[in-house]
């Protein structure tokens, strides 16, 4: 089965529900490793450097959104890694995973900004079809 | 020190280069266009942008961050080029970088931090205003064509970077939109109509101006205005670059780096200049981190001038305000407004009275101290509001203070207090207070001397350790034959 998973999350419902799936997908394997990388958006730096204080409270800010993915796997006792990671959120990811080289990546199918999203095309969409592993996209 | 240099400038050559190439691209519009919004020749700004460019590589403090002629600093030299000219521009950006040089010795740049977001906001806001505005001229009411090149200008920067990603878009707009021009003979307005470009490096020059006290009186508020907006600017842009790269620079290194800078700059002809925002993410987007990104990007721009300088000259202004318009666009902070929503009314409303000052009087340093200084009263009337509880326990009064108790609180403070007590015992707790000056301790005593008269015993206790010792130093009500007019 699956030893090393790829969790791509941003904090939003969709990848909550996506950590569920990879917490299903670690318990079918003895030592499996869940990797949650969470991508610094460069196309947001200006807005999120703008509207924090200083570089503590948005470090803080970021952990915060991430805290209850942690506790979910916390929760269930598997073995992760928190993993920030800066670029352009699609790209990176699958840059990521394939030097990695990631078992499985699971992301959820609709991050934060839907109107992005129908410009730019969806991440989920850009790592399917760009990482070399098999991808789950959680609705 | 080897070590730092080679990972400084060396670790990351090829992607630097090519970043620092798609970097001077996207500058050529920019400098001309601030160039004309100074009301300066097209050179002034572009000269600027290389002088800078080059010198900040070396002595910066932040690497793979773009400083360059910026919109900040463009508008704020307006009245002056317009009244002195543009020697006296020269004289005033050579004292600009005099100023930085002395905020970065003195560690001026920690006092940032008192400048709170809510004016950083209306900073970028009102900076984004004021490009925009500054673009109107040069599109409205001239004529039908105008409104298309702009509107062509517009389609092409914001659909053509969906499919072709390595050339910057303003660039492929710039290029398509000038040879159409040219070919069709349009009759548009260009940028040699608004000044000349000259196809040499720039030279050393002293600005020619007399050396007296009236000089220095005209440039010195223009100097430190400048010297403020652009410290300001190029503080933000770093914070941005460090959070995007994940890495730590020098702040007050910057700070001295963009005044060498300018100092230089000065010297050669240029206008001042900072840090740009929009210039430093397209570099980092585009792979640059070190300094060779910035040095590129200022020696192949002076390289694109002295070869096409022919061909810049016959840009179509229209495409040019197009460009611009874009970049206010990107400028702009959209968060705002939801911002605006969720904000503390209070912060809300020092955002708005930053981009209302600004673009009333053209002025961005206006704006900001003015937000900062609104801030800073609005704080204190919020911490200036005190609670004093009253507990009636059998013949005895307890009073519980709460708050902070300085010179804008005690009117608050003794008001609330009732003084009809009479041969009572009366305690002041301070447990959830703090004494802070001398107009605090006079209040107290104000307090206890009241009570006193009337033959109520006074304690007071639950001082901090702190207010205890301003107390105990200031205090009257204790000496035997006390007078207020002591405080």
């Amino acid at each position: 089965m699956y030893q090393k998973i790829l969790l791509a999350v941003d904090g939003s419902e969709h990848s909550l529900r996506a950590t569920n799936e990879a917490i299903v997908m670690a318990g079918l394997a003895e030592g499996c490793m869940i990797e949650a990388v969470y991508v610094v958006d460069f196309s947001k730096a200006k807005d999120q450097v703008l509207h924090s204080m200083d570089k503590e409270e948005l470090e803080l800010s970021r952990r915060k959104k991430l805290m209850p993915i942690e506790a979910q796997i916390q929760s269930k006792n598997i073995a992760y890694k928190l993993t920030f990671l800066r670029g352009e959120p699609g790209p990176v990811i699958v840059e990521y995973a394939n030097k990695e080289s990631f078992d499985l990546v699971v992301i959820g199918s609709r991050g934060l900004n839907s109107l992005q999203e129908m410009v730019l095309g969806s991440v989920s969409h850009k790592v399917a079809k760009r990482v070399k592993c098999p991808v789950l996209i959680v609705k | 020190m080897v070590e730092k240099i080679k990972r400084e400038w060396f670790s990351n050559v090829r992607a630097d280069v090519l970043a620092g190439i798609v970097v001077a691209l996207a500058l050529i519009p920019e400098a001309i266009a601030f160039s004309i919004i100074a009301g300066v020749d097209p050179m002034v700004g572009l000269y600027a942008s290389f002088c800078i460019a080059v010198i900040i590589a070396f002595v910066g403090g932040r690497p793979g961050m773009i400083s360059a002629a910026t919109g900040a600093m463009a508008l704020l030299m307006v009245p002056l080029v317009k009244e002195y000219g543009l020697n006296y521009l020269l004289a005033a950006t050579i004292l600009t970088g005099i100023i930085q040089v002395i905020f970065g010795v003195f560690k001026i740049a920690r006092l940032m931090k008192f400048i709170p977001r809510a004016v950083m906001i209306g900073f970028v806001n009102s900076l984004a205003i004021l490009i925009f505005m500054a673009q109107v001229p040069h599109f409205l009411g001239i004529s039908a064509l105008t409104y298309v090149f702009v509107g062509i200008t517009l389609l092409i920067v914001y659909i053509v970077p969906r499919f072709i990603k390595s050339v910057p878009a303003p660039l492929i707009a710039i290029v398509l939109l000038t040879i159409i021009s040219i070919y069709t003979g349009a009759d548009l307005r260009t940028v040699g109509d608004l000044g000349a470009i000259k196809q040499s490096l720039p030279s050393f020059l002293i600005p020619d101006v007399p050396f007296s006290l009236e000089t220095l009186k005209i440039i010195f508020p223009y100097s430190i205005a400048l010297a403020i907006v652009g410290l300001l600017e190029s503080l933000l842009t770093s914070s941005i670059v460090d959070d995007m790269t994940g890495t730590d620079s020098n702040k007050h290194s910057e700070s001295r780096g963009q005044g060498i800078a300018n100092i230089i700059n000065g010297f050669f002809g240029g206008m001042a200049g900072c840090a740009m925002i929009g210039q430093s993410v397209i570099n980092v987007k585009s792979g640059g981190r070190g300094r060779l990104s910035t040095l590129t990007a200022g020696l192949f721009l002076m390289f694109l001038i002295i070869v096409l300088g022919d061909l810049v000259v016959q840009i179509p202004m229209p495409v040019l305000a197009g460009i611009m318009i874009m970049v206010s666009i990107g400028t702009f902070d959209w968060a705002s407004f939801q911002y605006l929503v969720k904000a503390p009314r209070t912060d809300a409303l020092v955002m708005l009275a930053t981009v209302l000052i600004v673009v009333a009087t053209h002025d961005l340093s206006k704006g900001v101290i003015a937000g900062v200084i609104l801030s800073a009263v609005f704080f204190v009337s919020k911490i200036s509001t005190i609670k004093v509880q009253k507990h009636a326990q059998n013949s005895n009064i307890l009073f519980e203070v709460e708050g902070q108790l300085f010179f804008a609180s005690v009117e608050g403070f003794v008001d609330a207090f009732d003084f009809t007590a009479q041969s009572t015992d009366i305690v002041i707790d301070f447990a959830n207070a703090h004494i802070w000056d001398d107009s605090a301790v006079g209040a107290i005593d104000k307090v206890v001397l009241k009570y006193q008269e009337n033959n109520n015993n006074v304690t007071i206790k639950g001082l901090n350790s702190a207010s205890k010792r301003l107390v105990d130093k200031l205090a009257i009500y204790k000496q035997s034959n006390p007078k207020l007019s002591a405080h």
